[in-house]
């Protein structure tokens, strides 16, 4: 319990930090299109024998690279290379399921995630993990954010406008993969997304905005965890519930006018 | 010389955007490029702050050509026409300005530059919600926060009401005489260049003028076949 309680925190702060430069980049979905070519290199690892969670890293970050390469290189738009991503990954897992007869129950914790049953070599990667990405993010902060803000102006001022965007693609797709254990691949887009569309109708900053969606994060993650072991239920839905019910409250009390702006 | 412009030549499919334009900009120039639409002053900005790297001809800043090296970059500050980002982007008018800031040492500089720009005490405000002249205001603190030798601005009063343009220009006048800033400004406006610039080119995809804008406002021939001649492009144009 204590242990899927300090991976879920990591994970929570990993996502929601990723998730915002992807939310402002209008890439909101791309979370999701890494996940399920995560579930290729999933079923990939199961037929293998090899540790799963070790080729979905590889396959899907390689895969996001190439189709992010792709995508500029053929001036394909950002919802399009998406969909491609995500329906590939897809189609490769069945077709490896298929071709293996089948490892249902195996899939399944990965389709919807198993936080309390993480264990302490897990708990070290995530943790080590999510420390190298927060400096990484750190020491590329004000890089990060002004070409997330306006590529043209980052461009000018100096800044490697594509090593960036190559750069959060890896770190989306690192994310992604380490979070499987907390979500499952059907969800990770919700703990990209809603914690930052809902921080953004509160902060002014960048910084003030990831802290907030950092503790709505961080609350749906712990709340969600202890909720399902009380009443054995599963985590993934309880916490992705826990976050839609933090964007609905805020969004109750922004039309009621409670809410000044930002 | 700050910057030198050598047969420039852009080609789209099927267009020449810019054809043999040669000019010159001298340290402490305030220069208006004037044009109609479609005369290829954004191109020749592209160019200029290497975005556009597919032309024929050269461009040099200091005496070196920009194809070689990009250092140029740090010496010009540029405020594009209109800046584009999502309303509700999370960033305070502070967090834009120190985007622009090169070195963090120099935090100390951004109090300095809003205050002259009079938008110190909308630092803390989220850009996207301040009037069109303000947040064009923090696109010039943003470009001024290196001390550029170098100004560029591509139409930056298009959408702006006439009290901002007002301070704006009064602003662009007080960098070029007092911190000896170099300007490079396009414009729609000929009035604005007239009492401005000390320089003018007016580009209609060829150079149709480039000389001391006294030279060019002071004779009214010239004035009105540049004039003619860019009302036939805007009717060519449409």
């Amino acid at each position: 319990m204590q242990r899927a309680i300090i991976s879920g925190i990591a994970i929570a702060i990993l996502c929601s930090i990723i998730g915002l430069f992807l939310v402002l980049r209008r890439y909101s979905l791309f979370g999701d299109a890494i996940a399920h070519s995560s579930f290729g290199g999933i079923a990939l690892g199961l037929m293998a024998g090899v540790y799963p969670l070790w080729t979905a890293y590889g396959v899907s970050i390689v895969s996001a690279l190439i189709m992010t390469r792709i995508k500029d290189k053929f001036n394909i738009s950002g919802d399009a290379s998406i969909a491609v991503l995500l329906s590939s990954g897809i189609a490769v897992g069945l077709v490896i399921i298929g071709l293996s007869g089948g490892f249902t129950i195996n899939i399944f914790s990965f389709l919807f995630g198993s936080i309390l049953l993480v264990s302490i070599n897990d708990t070290i990667l995530i943790l080590t993990l999510t420390g190298i990405i927060l400096i990484v993010i750190l020491l590329l902060y004000r890089q990060l954010l002004y070409s997330t803000f306006n590529e043209e102006q980052a461009k000018i001022s100096g800044i490697p406008v594509e090593k960036i965007n190559y750069l959060i693609v890896f770190m989306a797709g690192i994310t992604v993969v380490t979070s499987i254990q907390l979500v499952g691949v059907l969800l990770i887009s919700a703990l990209f997304v809603i914690p930052n569309v809902t921080a953004i109708m509160y902060g002014r900053g960048f910084k003030q905005t990831s802290i907030i969606s950092m503790g709505f994060s961080i609350f749906s993650v712990v709340a969600g965890i202890l909720i399902s072991y009380i009443f054995n239920i599963t985590p993934a839905g309880t916490i992705v519930l826990f976050a839609i019910g933090i964007f609905a409250c805020t969004i109750g009390i922004k039309s009621a006018g409670l809410l000044s702006k930002p | 010389m700050i910057a030198e412009i050598e047969n420039l030549t852009v080609e789209y499919p099927g267009v020449k955007a810019l054809e043999n334009v040669s000019f010159s900009v001298n340290q402490g120039d305030f220069l208006g490029i004037i044009g109609p639409n479609g005369a290829g002053k954004s191109t020749l900005f592209s160019c200029m702050l290497g975005l556009q790297k597919k032309y024929h001809g050269t461009i040099k800043f200091f005496g070196q050509d920009i194809k070689k090296s990009q250092n140029y970059l740090k010496e010009i500050g540029y405020v594009p026409q209109k800046p584009i980002f999502e309303k509700n982007f999370p960033v305070t008018v502070n967090d834009v300005v120190r985007m622009g800031l090169r070195k963090e040492s120099d935090e100390s500089k951004i109090d300095e530059i809003l205050q002259q720009l009079w938008i110190h005490e909308l630092r803390k405000r989220r850009i996207g919600e301040l009037s069109g002249g303000q947040q064009q205001r923090v696109f010039i603190a943003k470009a001024l926060v290196n001390n550029p030798k170098i100004l560029i601005l591509d139409e930056p009063v298009t959408g702006i009401d006439q009290q901002s343009i007002d301070l704006f220009y009064s602003i662009l006048t007080e960098l070029n005489s007092k911190q000896n800033i170099t300007i490079i400004w396009s414009s729609h406006d000929l009035d604005a260049v007239n009492q401005l610039a000390n320089h003018v080119a007016c580009l209609n995809r060829t150079l149709f003028f480039h000389g001391e804008s006294d030279d060019f406002f002071k004779n009214p021939e010239l004035v009105k076949q540049y004039s003619e001649s860019s009302m036939q492009e805007h009717m060519h144009h449409h």
